[in-house]
This record gives structure tokens, C-alpha cells and sequence, in this order.
């Protein structure tokens, strides 16, 4: 698999760490009631098809990016940085 | 009064195999540039005031004389040669990385396909040409690749030098032997 950084080019799998579904940037405020951080926490979707993840280039750029891909087919469909601003 | 000499982290080390050669770089001084943000553009004209050289994009080293720098990753930048002048610290982080790198030319015809036994890119002139550089991975090491005339030039930690050279040796070999 290749994934294509934004900053490097078509790179590698071995360059790359996976870190997760990318809701951990919509992460509740701290005072947010429970559930909210139960639903965060714990009610995650798990989807045979497209999904939105992070991945960090630390073996390249050191970009964390949030990779749109297929989980069946392998795709993907579309790569960018992480830039450190709220999510909208 | 003892002046201590600079040793190098390989000791000056130069090994040939068939028509490669593998020696280490001189000592030279680098620093580690990163711009705070919204500084990038700033620290991009501090430097060509300063050194004759604008930030890098990325995977672009530049020159002017005997000053060199390269992109070295997301908003991060290696300042080789000069002293980084003061005014660079006014638009970001400015470290001394002199010591933290050890350095390495890989020169000779076969010398892309020696480092494609260890490194997912590829590294033949007319993908990788003079003036690019890149970070990627040299076994499992992170590694600063850089095309210059007639060869590669490769960084490590300088932690990792003696691994570095033992595995380009080995791959050296192994490309030498198939002639
Ligand atoms: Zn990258």
C-alpha cells in the first residue's frame, strides 16, 4: 500500500504508523457531560468500506494525516495534514 | 597547551566495493531550523538576507557557496555550513544538531540500486536528481537522503553510524558481487 503524503509524495506502508479512527481529533471538552465521553470513548464505528484514519509519517515528513480510505478494496481515496485547528 | 582533535562519529571511514565507494562526510556544522507558526514566511526571508538561501520546500536543498540547506521535513529545515545568524531565533526554533548526525557518500554507477536493498524509495537520477533530498527510512533507520553530483549523500542519528555503514558495506557487497 502506498499512502500519498501531502508534503513527500507517494510513500511507502513501512514509513508510516497507524494511529486510529480520526474522531480522536473531535475530542469532547473537558466538561462535557458523560455521555458525550462515553460516546466518545467507547462507541466507535467499525465500517467494512470507507473510513477516515490518522496516520503519522514518522519515518518521512513526521506529518500526522488523516488518510480516507477503503477497508475492503485497499483505496485511497484522499490524504491530508493534520494542521493542529479544530475540526468544523 | 592540548588541542583536542574533532573525530568524526565513523572516524573518517572510506570503504570501496567494485566501483562504489562509501566515505564518510567531513565534520561540518548544521543547524535545526523549525519557524514558529506563522513565521515560516519570516524565517524564509531572515535566511535569504542572512545566508542566500530561502526556506525549502519540500524535498529541495539550495546553495550559495559553501552554504547548504535542506528541507527536513514538515516546517523543519538543516542549515549546513555557516552560523546560523541571530536573527533566525526572532522566527522560530534554532538548534545546534552539529553532533547529532553522522554523514555518509555513497559514490558510484550502482549506487541507487545498493540503497534500494534498504530504502523504499527510489533513488535513480531521473526519479531522484541533484538538489532533491528526502526523509525516509535506511533499514530501520530515519534517515536524511540527499542527490549530489555522482552519488548520495545519507544522515543518520549519529547513535546509528556504525549500524548505518555496516548495512550499506553489506548491501555494497552484494551489488558489487553480482557485477
Ligand atoms: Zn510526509
Amino acid at each position: 500500500m502506498l499512502i500519498p503524503c501531502p508534503l513527500c509524495g507517494p510513500r511507502d506502508l513501512r514509513e508510516f504508523s497507524p494511529r486510529g479512527a480520526a474522531v480522536t481529533l473531535e475530542r469532547p471538552d473537558a466538561e462535557a457531560l458523560p455521555e458525550e465521553w462515553h460516546a466518545y470513548l467507547h462507541l466507535r464505528d467499525n465500517p467494512a468500506g470507507a473510513t477516515r484514519e490518522l496516520w503519522w509519517h514518522g519515518a518521512g515528513c513526521g506529518a500526522w494525516l488523516i488518510v480516507e480510505r477503503n477497508t475492503v478494496t485497499h483505496e485511497v481515496i484522499g490524504v491530508s495534514l493534520v494542521t493542529g485547528e479544530p475540526e468544523q | 597547551m592540548i588541542r583536542l582533535a574533532v573525530e568524526t562519529p565513523l572516524g573518517g571511514l572510506c570503504v570501496s566495493h567494485g566501483d562504489l565507494t562509501l566515505a564518510e562526510l567531513p565534520a561540518i556544522r548544521l543547524t535545526w531550523l523549525a519557524p514558529w507558526p506563522g513565521e515560516a514566511r519570516a524565517m524564509s526571508h531572515a535566511l535569504q538576507a542572512a545566508h542566500g538561501v530561502h526556506f525549502p520546500e519540500p524535498g529541495e536543498t539550495l546553495e550559495n557557496g559553501s552554504t547548504r540547506i535542506l528541507w527536513a521535513g514538515r516546517a523543519q529545515a538543516l542549515l549546513a555550513g555557516p552560523a546560523p545568524a541571530t536573527e533566525l531565533a526572532h522566527h522560530g526554533a534554532v538548534v545546534d544538531q552539529t553532533e547529532g548526525w553522522a554523514g555518509l557518500r555513497l559514490e558510484g554507477a550502482g549506487a541507487a540500486q545498493v540503497l534500494a536493498r534498504l530504502c523504499p524509495l527510489d533513488l535513480r537520477g531521473k526519479a531522484f536528481p541533484p538538489g532533491r533530498t528526502a526523509r525516509s527510512l535506511l533499514g530501520h533507520m530515519n534517515a536524511q537522503i540527499t542527490a549530489v553530483d555522482g552519488g548520495l549523500e545519507l544522515m543518520v542519528m549519529r547513535s546509528m553510524a556504525g549500524t548505518a555503514a555496516a548495512e550499506i558495506e553489506e548491501a555494497m557487497r552484494s551489488v558489487a558481487a553480482r557485477g
